[in-house]
Protein backbone atom coordinates (compact mmCIF):
# COMPACT_ATOMS: atom_id res chain seq x y z
CA UNK A 1 0.00 0.00 0.00
CA UNK A 2 1.27 3.38 -0.91
CA UNK A 3 1.46 5.80 1.97
CA UNK A 4 1.38 9.46 1.27
CA UNK A 5 4.87 10.90 1.77
CA UNK A 6 3.54 13.55 4.09
CA UNK A 7 2.69 10.95 6.74
CA UNK A 8 6.31 9.96 6.99
CA UNK A 9 7.35 13.55 7.40
CA UNK A 10 6.43 14.09 10.99
CA UNK A 11 9.13 16.41 12.03
CA UNK A 12 9.29 16.20 15.79
CA UNK A 13 11.59 13.49 17.12
CA UNK A 14 10.67 12.39 20.62
CA UNK A 15 13.68 12.74 22.84
CA UNK A 16 15.07 13.95 26.11
CA UNK A 17 18.10 16.13 25.66
CA UNK A 18 19.36 19.54 26.66
CA UNK A 19 18.01 20.92 23.41
CA UNK A 20 14.64 19.18 23.71
CA UNK A 21 14.19 20.61 27.19
CA UNK A 22 15.09 24.16 26.21
CA UNK A 23 12.18 26.61 26.20
CA UNK A 24 10.67 26.71 22.68
CA UNK A 25 10.70 30.53 22.65
CA UNK A 26 14.47 30.47 23.23
CA UNK A 27 14.97 27.92 20.47
CA UNK A 28 12.82 29.84 18.02
CA UNK A 29 14.44 33.20 18.58
CA UNK A 30 18.00 31.84 18.62
CA UNK A 31 17.45 29.86 15.44
CA UNK A 32 16.09 32.96 13.73
CA UNK A 33 19.08 34.99 15.00
CA UNK A 34 21.47 32.38 13.65
CA UNK A 35 19.74 32.35 10.27
CA UNK A 36 19.88 36.14 10.05
CA UNK A 37 23.61 36.11 10.86
CA UNK A 38 24.22 33.35 8.31
CA UNK A 39 22.33 35.32 5.66
CA UNK A 40 24.45 38.38 6.38
CA UNK A 41 27.82 36.59 6.16
CA UNK A 42 29.97 37.78 3.25
CA UNK A 43 30.64 35.61 0.21
CA UNK A 44 33.54 33.27 0.32
CA UNK A 45 34.14 33.52 4.08
CA UNK A 46 34.82 29.78 4.15
CA UNK A 47 36.41 29.74 7.59
CA UNK A 48 33.37 31.46 9.12
CA UNK A 49 31.04 29.00 7.36
CA UNK A 50 33.08 26.19 8.86
CA UNK A 51 32.85 27.74 12.33
CA UNK A 52 29.11 28.01 11.83
CA UNK A 53 28.86 24.38 10.81
CA UNK A 54 30.86 23.35 13.88
CA UNK A 55 28.50 25.34 16.07
CA UNK A 56 25.46 23.69 14.50
CA UNK A 57 27.07 20.26 14.83
CA UNK A 58 27.70 20.96 18.49
CA UNK A 59 24.00 21.74 19.02
CA UNK A 60 23.08 18.64 17.00
CA UNK A 61 25.37 16.57 19.24
CA UNK A 62 23.68 17.97 22.32
CA UNK A 63 20.25 17.23 20.86
CA UNK A 64 21.19 13.54 20.38
CA UNK A 65 19.48 13.54 17.01
CA UNK A 66 20.77 11.05 14.51
CA UNK A 67 23.18 12.97 12.22
CA UNK A 68 21.98 11.07 9.13
CA UNK A 69 18.38 12.02 9.85
CA UNK A 70 19.27 15.69 10.15
CA UNK A 71 21.42 15.52 7.03
CA UNK A 72 18.71 13.82 4.99
CA UNK A 73 16.06 16.33 6.01
CA UNK A 74 18.35 19.30 5.47
CA UNK A 75 18.87 18.29 1.85
CA UNK A 76 15.15 18.47 1.09
CA UNK A 77 15.27 22.23 0.60
CA UNK A 78 18.50 22.28 -1.37
CA UNK A 79 17.05 22.06 -4.88
CA UNK A 80 15.63 25.54 -4.32
CA UNK A 81 19.13 26.92 -3.79
CA UNK A 82 19.96 25.91 -7.36
CA UNK A 83 17.83 28.82 -8.47
CA UNK A 84 21.00 30.81 -7.82
CA UNK A 85 22.90 28.85 -10.48
CA UNK A 86 22.67 31.73 -12.93
CA UNK A 87 25.09 33.68 -10.74
CA UNK A 88 27.88 31.51 -12.12
CA UNK A 89 27.47 33.26 -15.48
CA UNK A 90 26.13 36.65 -14.55
CA UNK A 91 28.58 37.92 -11.92
CA UNK A 92 31.31 39.76 -13.82
CA UNK A 93 34.92 38.76 -13.16
CA UNK A 94 37.79 36.69 -14.48
CA UNK A 95 36.65 33.87 -16.72
CA UNK A 96 37.13 30.31 -15.59
CA UNK A 97 35.74 28.72 -18.73
CA UNK A 98 33.80 29.90 -21.76
CA UNK A 99 31.18 28.25 -23.92
CA UNK A 100 30.14 29.48 -27.33
CA UNK A 101 26.85 28.64 -29.00
CA UNK A 102 26.53 30.23 -32.40
CA UNK A 103 26.73 33.96 -31.76
CA UNK A 104 26.29 33.66 -27.99
CA UNK A 105 29.07 33.14 -25.56
CA UNK A 106 28.77 32.31 -21.91
CA UNK A 107 31.60 32.41 -19.46
CA UNK A 108 31.80 30.97 -16.01
CA UNK A 109 33.55 33.47 -13.73
CA UNK A 110 35.57 32.83 -10.60
CA UNK A 111 33.56 35.45 -8.69
CA UNK A 112 30.29 33.95 -9.91
CA UNK A 113 31.29 30.48 -8.79
CA UNK A 114 32.31 31.78 -5.36
CA UNK A 115 28.98 33.57 -5.05
CA UNK A 116 27.02 30.48 -6.04
CA UNK A 117 28.85 28.12 -3.70
CA UNK A 118 28.49 30.67 -0.88
CA UNK A 119 24.74 30.77 -1.40
CA UNK A 120 24.55 26.98 -1.44
CA UNK A 121 26.58 26.80 1.77
CA UNK A 122 24.56 29.50 3.51
CA UNK A 123 21.24 28.00 2.46
CA UNK A 124 22.32 24.59 3.69
CA UNK A 125 23.50 25.96 7.06
CA UNK A 126 20.19 27.79 7.51
CA UNK A 127 18.09 24.74 6.64
CA UNK A 128 20.27 22.64 8.91
CA UNK A 129 19.56 24.86 11.92
CA UNK A 130 15.83 25.00 11.11
CA UNK A 131 15.82 21.20 10.80
CA UNK A 132 17.26 20.84 14.28
CA UNK A 133 14.70 23.33 15.62
CA UNK A 134 11.68 21.45 14.28
CA UNK A 135 13.09 18.05 15.16
CA UNK A 136 13.54 18.97 18.82
CA UNK A 137 10.42 21.10 19.34
CA UNK A 138 6.81 19.87 19.14
CA UNK A 139 5.00 21.87 16.50
CA UNK A 140 2.36 23.12 18.91
CA UNK A 141 5.12 24.63 21.07
CA UNK A 142 6.47 26.51 18.05
CA UNK A 143 2.99 27.86 17.38
CA UNK A 144 2.65 28.88 21.03
CA UNK A 145 6.03 30.63 20.86
CA UNK A 146 4.95 32.57 17.79
CA UNK A 147 1.93 33.73 19.78
CA UNK A 148 4.15 34.66 22.72
CA UNK A 149 6.19 36.87 20.37
CA UNK A 150 3.01 38.57 19.18
CA UNK A 151 3.25 37.30 15.63
CA UNK A 152 -0.07 38.42 14.05
CA UNK A 153 -2.80 35.95 15.03
CA UNK A 154 -3.94 35.41 11.44
CA UNK A 155 -0.51 34.09 10.50
CA UNK A 156 -0.27 31.91 13.59
CA UNK A 157 -3.72 30.44 12.98
CA UNK A 158 -2.93 29.73 9.34
CA UNK A 159 0.24 27.88 10.37
CA UNK A 160 -1.59 25.98 13.07
CA UNK A 161 -4.52 24.91 10.87
CA UNK A 162 -2.17 24.04 8.04
CA UNK A 163 -0.27 21.68 10.29
CA UNK A 164 -3.47 20.06 11.54
CA UNK A 165 -5.19 19.65 8.17
CA UNK A 166 -2.18 18.96 5.95
CA UNK A 167 -2.55 15.31 6.93
CA UNK A 168 -6.30 15.21 6.53
CA UNK A 169 -6.14 16.74 3.06
CA UNK A 170 -3.22 14.51 2.08
CA UNK A 171 -5.33 11.51 3.10
CA UNK A 172 -8.20 12.79 1.00
CA UNK A 173 -5.86 13.23 -1.98
CA UNK A 174 -4.59 9.71 -1.47
CA UNK A 175 -8.14 8.33 -1.49
CA UNK A 176 -8.95 10.20 -4.68
CA UNK A 177 -5.75 8.88 -6.22
CA UNK A 178 -6.65 5.32 -5.29
CA UNK A 179 -10.12 5.73 -6.70
CA UNK A 180 -8.58 6.86 -9.98
CA UNK A 181 -6.12 3.96 -10.01
CA UNK A 182 -8.91 1.52 -9.30
CA UNK A 183 -10.89 2.72 -12.30
CA UNK A 184 -8.07 3.17 -14.77
CA UNK A 185 -7.86 -0.38 -16.00
CA UNK A 186 -7.52 -0.58 -19.76
CA UNK A 187 -7.03 -4.20 -20.77
CA UNK A 188 -4.16 -4.69 -23.17
CA UNK A 189 -2.60 -1.28 -22.75
CA UNK A 190 -0.35 0.35 -20.23
CA UNK A 191 -2.08 0.87 -16.90
CA UNK A 192 -3.00 4.41 -16.02
CA UNK A 193 -4.55 5.66 -19.24
CA UNK A 194 -3.26 8.26 -21.66
CA UNK A 195 -1.42 11.34 -20.53
CA UNK A 196 -4.26 13.53 -21.72
CA UNK A 197 -6.83 11.51 -19.78
CA UNK A 198 -4.68 11.53 -16.67
CA UNK A 199 -4.28 15.27 -16.93
CA UNK A 200 -8.02 15.71 -17.15
CA UNK A 201 -8.58 13.47 -14.15
CA UNK A 202 -5.88 15.29 -12.18
CA UNK A 203 -7.62 18.60 -12.83
CA UNK A 204 -10.87 17.14 -11.52
CA UNK A 205 -9.08 15.79 -8.47
CA UNK A 206 -7.58 19.16 -7.63
CA UNK A 207 -10.95 20.83 -8.02
CA UNK A 208 -12.70 18.29 -5.86
CA UNK A 209 -9.96 18.53 -3.21
CA UNK A 210 -10.47 22.27 -3.13
CA UNK A 211 -14.23 21.92 -2.76
CA UNK A 212 -13.91 19.33 -0.03
CA UNK A 213 -11.45 21.49 1.86
CA UNK A 214 -13.71 24.49 1.48
CA UNK A 215 -16.70 22.59 2.82
CA UNK A 216 -14.59 21.21 5.62
CA UNK A 217 -13.53 24.72 6.58
CA UNK A 218 -17.19 25.65 7.04
CA UNK A 219 -17.79 22.68 9.30
CA UNK A 220 -14.67 23.49 11.32
CA UNK A 221 -15.83 27.06 11.69
CA UNK A 222 -19.20 25.82 12.95
CA UNK A 223 -17.38 23.57 15.43
CA UNK A 224 -15.33 26.54 16.61
CA UNK A 225 -18.43 28.71 17.00
CA UNK A 226 -20.10 25.93 18.98
CA UNK A 227 -17.33 26.12 21.52
CA UNK A 228 -17.63 29.83 22.01
CA UNK A 229 -15.25 31.15 19.32
CA UNK A 230 -15.87 34.87 18.89
CA UNK A 231 -13.17 35.82 16.39
CA UNK A 232 -10.20 35.84 18.70
CA UNK A 233 -8.19 32.72 19.35
CA UNK A 234 -7.24 32.40 22.98
CA UNK A 235 -4.29 30.48 24.28
CA UNK A 236 -2.88 29.76 27.69
CA UNK A 237 0.04 31.76 28.96
CA UNK A 238 3.38 30.04 28.64
CA UNK A 239 5.47 29.38 31.71
CA UNK A 240 8.08 32.00 32.56
CA UNK A 241 11.62 31.42 31.29
CA UNK A 242 13.89 29.49 33.58
CA UNK A 243 17.34 30.57 34.65
CA UNK A 244 19.20 28.07 32.46
CA UNK A 245 17.11 29.11 29.43
CA UNK A 246 18.43 32.63 29.90
CA UNK A 247 21.94 31.21 30.33
CA UNK A 248 21.57 29.49 26.97
CA UNK A 249 20.50 32.73 25.34
CA UNK A 250 23.61 34.51 26.66
CA UNK A 251 25.97 31.68 25.65
CA UNK A 252 24.48 31.38 22.16
CA UNK A 253 24.52 35.11 21.52
CA UNK A 254 28.18 35.16 22.62
CA UNK A 255 28.89 32.47 19.99
CA UNK A 256 27.11 34.55 17.33
CA UNK A 257 29.17 37.60 18.30
CA UNK A 258 32.31 35.48 18.03
CA UNK A 259 31.21 34.53 14.48
CA UNK A 260 30.77 38.17 13.54
CA UNK A 261 34.15 39.00 15.11
CA UNK A 262 35.72 36.24 13.06
CA UNK A 263 34.36 37.88 9.90
CA UNK A 264 35.87 41.21 10.93
CA UNK A 265 39.19 39.54 11.77
CA UNK A 266 39.31 37.75 8.40
CA UNK A 267 38.78 40.97 6.51
CA UNK A 268 41.84 42.37 8.29
CA UNK A 269 42.47 45.92 9.37
CA UNK B 1 -51.22 19.36 5.87
CA UNK B 2 -53.15 16.09 5.51
CA UNK B 3 -49.97 14.24 4.80
CA UNK B 4 -48.21 15.56 7.87
CA UNK B 5 -50.95 14.51 10.26
CA UNK B 6 -51.08 11.00 8.77
CA UNK B 7 -47.73 10.37 10.35
CA UNK B 8 -48.29 11.99 13.73
CA UNK B 9 -48.54 8.63 15.33
CA UNK B 10 -46.77 9.13 18.60
CA UNK B 11 -47.03 12.79 19.32
CA UNK B 12 -48.05 12.46 22.97
CA UNK B 13 -50.35 15.46 22.81
CA UNK B 14 -52.40 13.65 20.18
CA UNK B 15 -52.43 10.13 21.55
CA UNK B 16 -54.28 9.57 24.76
CA UNK B 17 -53.22 6.03 25.41
CA UNK B 18 -51.62 4.80 28.65
CA UNK B 19 -47.89 5.37 28.69
CA UNK B 20 -45.50 2.59 29.66
CA UNK B 21 -43.28 3.16 32.67
CA UNK B 22 -40.20 3.82 30.52
CA UNK B 23 -41.88 6.92 29.16
CA UNK B 24 -39.95 9.99 30.32
CA UNK B 25 -42.25 11.97 32.51
CA UNK B 26 -42.23 15.12 30.50
CA UNK B 27 -44.68 16.99 32.64
CA UNK B 28 -42.50 16.69 35.72
CA UNK B 29 -39.24 17.57 34.01
CA UNK B 30 -38.10 21.13 33.63
CA UNK B 31 -37.84 21.80 29.89
CA UNK B 32 -34.25 22.53 28.84
CA UNK B 33 -34.81 22.78 25.10
CA UNK B 34 -37.96 24.14 23.50
CA UNK B 35 -38.19 24.41 19.73
CA UNK B 36 -41.30 26.22 18.55
CA UNK B 37 -42.11 26.25 14.87
CA UNK B 38 -38.56 25.98 13.55
CA UNK B 39 -38.33 26.17 9.75
CA UNK B 40 -35.14 26.48 7.79
CA UNK B 41 -34.26 26.74 4.11
CA UNK B 42 -30.80 26.24 2.74
CA UNK B 43 -29.47 29.03 0.52
CA UNK B 44 -30.32 26.90 -2.53
CA UNK B 45 -34.00 27.00 -1.52
CA UNK B 46 -34.23 23.39 -0.33
CA UNK B 47 -36.39 23.16 2.76
CA UNK B 48 -34.45 21.42 5.53
CA UNK B 49 -36.77 21.91 8.50
CA UNK B 50 -40.49 22.45 8.31
CA UNK B 51 -42.28 23.77 11.39
CA UNK B 52 -40.54 21.61 13.99
CA UNK B 53 -41.91 21.60 17.53
CA UNK B 54 -39.93 19.74 20.16
CA UNK B 55 -39.64 20.02 23.92
CA UNK B 56 -36.91 18.16 25.77
CA UNK B 57 -36.93 17.93 29.55
CA UNK B 58 -34.00 17.95 31.92
CA UNK B 59 -31.87 14.79 31.76
CA UNK B 60 -34.02 13.21 29.11
CA UNK B 61 -32.20 10.86 26.72
CA UNK B 62 -33.63 11.44 23.28
CA UNK B 63 -32.88 9.81 19.94
CA UNK B 64 -33.28 11.79 16.75
CA UNK B 65 -33.67 9.35 13.86
CA UNK B 66 -34.69 9.59 10.26
CA UNK B 67 -33.41 8.88 6.76
CA UNK B 68 -30.43 10.67 5.23
CA UNK B 69 -31.22 14.27 4.50
CA UNK B 70 -34.17 14.35 6.92
CA UNK B 71 -32.73 17.42 8.62
CA UNK B 72 -31.22 15.83 11.75
CA UNK B 73 -27.89 17.63 11.57
CA UNK B 74 -29.60 20.87 10.59
CA UNK B 75 -31.81 20.58 13.65
CA UNK B 76 -28.81 20.08 15.93
CA UNK B 77 -27.16 23.18 14.47
CA UNK B 78 -30.21 25.18 15.51
CA UNK B 79 -29.83 24.25 19.17
CA UNK B 80 -26.93 26.63 19.72
CA UNK B 81 -27.64 29.19 17.05
CA UNK B 82 -25.09 28.11 14.43
CA UNK B 83 -28.05 28.11 12.05
CA UNK B 84 -30.93 30.47 12.73
CA UNK B 85 -34.16 29.77 10.93
CA UNK B 86 -37.70 30.93 11.55
CA UNK B 87 -39.25 30.06 14.88
CA UNK B 88 -38.22 30.22 18.49
CA UNK B 89 -35.44 28.29 20.22
CA UNK B 90 -35.42 28.39 24.01
CA UNK B 91 -32.55 26.84 25.94
CA UNK B 92 -32.68 26.57 29.75
CA UNK B 93 -35.43 29.16 29.77
CA UNK B 94 -33.56 31.72 27.66
CA UNK B 95 -34.82 32.51 24.21
CA UNK B 96 -31.91 32.30 21.79
CA UNK B 97 -30.97 35.71 20.45
CA UNK B 98 -27.91 37.71 19.45
CA UNK B 99 -27.27 38.68 23.05
CA UNK B 100 -26.93 35.22 24.57
CA UNK B 101 -25.24 33.11 21.89
CA UNK B 102 -22.16 32.74 24.11
CA UNK B 103 -24.21 31.59 27.08
CA UNK B 104 -26.29 29.13 25.04
CA UNK B 105 -23.19 27.69 23.38
CA UNK B 106 -21.73 26.94 26.79
CA UNK B 107 -24.97 25.19 27.78
CA UNK B 108 -25.40 23.06 24.67
CA UNK B 109 -22.37 20.94 23.83
CA UNK B 110 -22.54 20.07 20.14
CA UNK B 111 -20.41 17.15 18.94
CA UNK B 112 -20.02 17.00 15.17
CA UNK B 113 -20.23 13.84 13.14
CA UNK B 114 -16.69 13.94 11.81
CA UNK B 115 -14.13 14.28 14.60
CA UNK B 116 -11.66 15.75 12.11
CA UNK B 117 -13.95 18.79 12.02
CA UNK B 118 -14.34 18.87 15.77
CA UNK B 119 -10.65 18.49 16.57
CA UNK B 120 -8.98 21.41 14.83
CA UNK B 121 -5.99 22.07 17.09
CA UNK B 122 -2.58 20.45 16.74
CA UNK B 123 -2.72 18.72 20.14
CA UNK B 124 -5.46 17.08 22.19
CA UNK B 125 -4.82 19.44 25.10
CA UNK B 126 -5.36 22.56 23.01
CA UNK B 127 -8.54 21.14 21.55
CA UNK B 128 -10.11 20.28 24.89
CA UNK B 129 -8.94 23.64 26.29
CA UNK B 130 -10.50 25.62 23.42
CA UNK B 131 -14.03 25.76 24.86
CA UNK B 132 -13.02 26.57 28.46
CA UNK B 133 -10.56 29.26 27.27
CA UNK B 134 -13.32 30.94 25.31
CA UNK B 135 -15.49 30.89 28.44
CA UNK B 136 -12.86 33.21 29.96
CA UNK B 137 -11.84 30.72 32.64
CA UNK B 138 -8.51 31.13 34.41
CA UNK B 139 -5.61 29.04 33.12
CA UNK B 140 -5.56 26.79 36.20
CA UNK B 141 -9.27 26.06 35.90
CA UNK B 142 -8.84 25.35 32.16
CA UNK B 143 -6.06 22.89 32.93
CA UNK B 144 -8.18 21.22 35.63
CA UNK B 145 -11.13 20.88 33.27
CA UNK B 146 -9.05 19.42 30.46
CA UNK B 147 -7.72 16.72 32.77
CA UNK B 148 -11.20 16.06 34.16
CA UNK B 149 -12.89 15.92 30.74
CA UNK B 150 -10.27 13.54 29.35
CA UNK B 151 -10.66 11.24 32.34
CA UNK B 152 -14.46 11.31 31.89
CA UNK B 153 -14.06 9.82 28.41
CA UNK B 154 -11.28 7.45 29.47
CA UNK B 155 -8.53 9.26 27.59
CA UNK B 156 -6.34 10.39 30.47
CA UNK B 157 -2.74 11.05 29.53
CA UNK B 158 -3.57 11.93 25.91
CA UNK B 159 -2.97 15.66 26.45
CA UNK B 160 0.17 15.94 24.35
CA UNK B 161 -0.92 13.59 21.57
CA UNK B 162 -1.37 14.95 18.08
CA UNK B 163 -4.94 14.74 16.82
CA UNK B 164 -3.92 13.32 13.45
CA UNK B 165 -2.24 10.34 15.09
CA UNK B 166 -5.34 9.13 16.92
CA UNK B 167 -7.63 6.28 15.93
CA UNK B 168 -11.23 7.08 15.01
CA UNK B 169 -12.52 5.70 18.33
CA UNK B 170 -10.06 7.86 20.25
CA UNK B 171 -10.98 10.90 18.17
CA UNK B 172 -14.69 10.37 18.85
CA UNK B 173 -14.08 10.17 22.59
CA UNK B 174 -11.88 13.24 22.61
CA UNK B 175 -14.46 15.11 20.53
CA UNK B 176 -16.92 14.45 23.37
CA UNK B 177 -14.31 15.61 25.90
CA UNK B 178 -13.95 18.92 24.04
CA UNK B 179 -17.54 19.79 24.91
CA UNK B 180 -17.64 18.08 28.34
CA UNK B 181 -14.85 20.45 29.39
CA UNK B 182 -17.35 23.27 29.00
CA UNK B 183 -19.65 21.43 31.44
CA UNK B 184 -22.79 21.88 29.36
CA UNK B 185 -26.21 20.88 30.65
CA UNK B 186 -27.16 19.43 27.27
CA UNK B 187 -25.18 17.25 24.90
CA UNK B 188 -26.18 17.07 21.25
CA UNK B 189 -24.32 14.38 19.36
CA UNK B 190 -24.37 13.80 15.63
CA UNK B 191 -23.87 10.15 14.65
CA UNK B 192 -21.58 9.31 17.61
CA UNK B 193 -21.23 5.61 16.78
CA UNK B 194 -20.91 5.93 12.99
CA UNK B 195 -18.00 4.05 11.40
CA UNK B 196 -16.80 2.66 14.71
CA UNK B 197 -15.73 -0.95 15.06
CA UNK B 198 -17.87 -3.00 17.48
CA UNK B 199 -15.48 -2.72 20.40
CA UNK B 200 -15.13 1.06 20.13
CA UNK B 201 -18.87 1.30 19.65
CA UNK B 202 -19.56 -0.64 22.84
CA UNK B 203 -17.09 1.54 24.73
CA UNK B 204 -18.79 4.64 23.40
CA UNK B 205 -22.24 3.43 24.44
CA UNK B 206 -20.92 2.69 27.93
CA UNK B 207 -19.44 6.18 28.04
CA UNK B 208 -22.68 7.86 26.95
CA UNK B 209 -24.70 5.79 29.44
CA UNK B 210 -22.65 7.18 32.29
CA UNK B 211 -23.11 10.83 31.34
CA UNK B 212 -25.58 12.75 33.51
CA UNK B 213 -26.42 15.39 30.87
CA UNK B 214 -29.56 15.74 28.84
CA UNK B 215 -28.79 13.85 25.63
CA UNK B 216 -30.03 14.41 22.11
CA UNK B 217 -28.44 11.93 19.73
CA UNK B 218 -28.93 12.03 15.97
CA UNK B 219 -28.17 8.55 14.69
CA UNK B 220 -28.92 5.66 12.35
CA UNK B 221 -27.75 3.14 14.92
CA UNK B 222 -31.05 1.70 16.07
CA UNK B 223 -29.40 -0.68 18.52
CA UNK B 224 -27.77 2.27 20.22
CA UNK B 225 -31.19 3.94 20.36
CA UNK B 226 -32.69 0.84 21.93
CA UNK B 227 -29.98 0.54 24.55
CA UNK B 228 -29.38 4.12 25.49
CA UNK B 229 -32.23 6.44 24.71
CA UNK B 230 -35.68 6.25 26.26
CA UNK B 231 -37.42 8.62 23.91
CA UNK B 232 -37.30 8.66 20.11
CA UNK B 233 -38.15 11.42 17.69
CA UNK B 234 -38.46 10.54 14.00
CA UNK B 235 -37.68 13.30 11.57
CA UNK B 236 -38.52 12.93 7.88
CA UNK B 237 -38.29 15.60 5.21
CA UNK B 238 -37.76 18.24 7.87
CA UNK B 239 -40.86 17.31 9.88
CA UNK B 240 -41.29 15.56 13.21
CA UNK B 241 -43.39 12.55 12.20
CA UNK B 242 -43.30 10.61 15.45
CA UNK B 243 -42.28 11.29 19.02
CA UNK B 244 -42.67 8.84 21.85
CA UNK B 245 -41.14 6.14 24.01
CA UNK B 246 -38.39 4.26 22.20
CA UNK B 247 -39.87 0.92 23.26
CA UNK B 248 -43.11 1.68 21.41
CA UNK B 249 -41.56 3.23 18.33
CA UNK B 250 -39.08 0.42 17.77
CA UNK B 251 -41.93 -2.10 17.86
CA UNK B 252 -43.85 -0.31 15.11
CA UNK B 253 -42.16 -1.79 12.06
CA UNK B 254 -44.60 -0.19 9.66
CA UNK B 255 -43.78 3.26 10.97
CA UNK B 256 -40.03 2.60 10.85
CA UNK B 257 -40.30 1.20 7.34
CA UNK B 258 -42.27 4.14 6.12
CA UNK B 259 -39.43 6.45 7.14
CA UNK B 260 -36.52 4.45 5.79
CA UNK B 261 -35.55 3.01 9.17
CA UNK B 262 -35.41 -0.50 10.49
CA UNK B 263 -36.10 -2.19 13.76
CA UNK B 264 -33.09 -3.44 15.66
CA UNK B 265 -35.00 -6.63 16.48
CA UNK B 266 -34.83 -9.41 13.93
CA UNK B 267 -35.27 -9.28 10.14
CA UNK B 268 -37.25 -6.60 8.35
CA UNK B 269 -40.83 -7.54 7.43
CA UNK B 270 -40.41 -6.57 3.77
CA UNK B 271 -37.01 -7.70 2.60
Amino acid sequence: MKVSPIQVLDHYQEGDSLIHRLDPRVKLVLTLALIVVIAALPRGAWLVYLACLLMICLVMGMSRLHPMLVLRRSLVAMPFAFAALSLVFTVPGSALASFTFARWSLSVTVEGTVAFISILAKAWLSVLSATILVATTPFSHLVASMRAFRVPEVLVSVVSFMYRYMYVIADEALRLHRAREARSAAPGSKAGGSLRWRGKVLGGMIGSLFLRSYERSERIYAAMLSRGFDGSIRAMKMEPLRRNDLGTVVAFLACLLALVALVAFQRGP
Amino acid sequence: MARATDHLVYLPELTERPQPSSKPMRSERRPVIELAGISFRYPDGRKALDNVHLVIGEQEKVALVGPNGAGKSTLLLHLNGILRGEGKVTVMGNELGDGNLGLVRSQVGLVFQNPDDQLFSPTVFEDVAFGPLHMNLADDEVRRRVIWALSEVGMEGFEDRLSHHLSLGEKKRIAIATVLAMQPAILALDEPSGELDPRSRRGLIRLLKALPQTLLVATHDMRLVDELLLRTVILDAGRVVADGPTSDILKDRALLNRHGLESPFGPRPHP
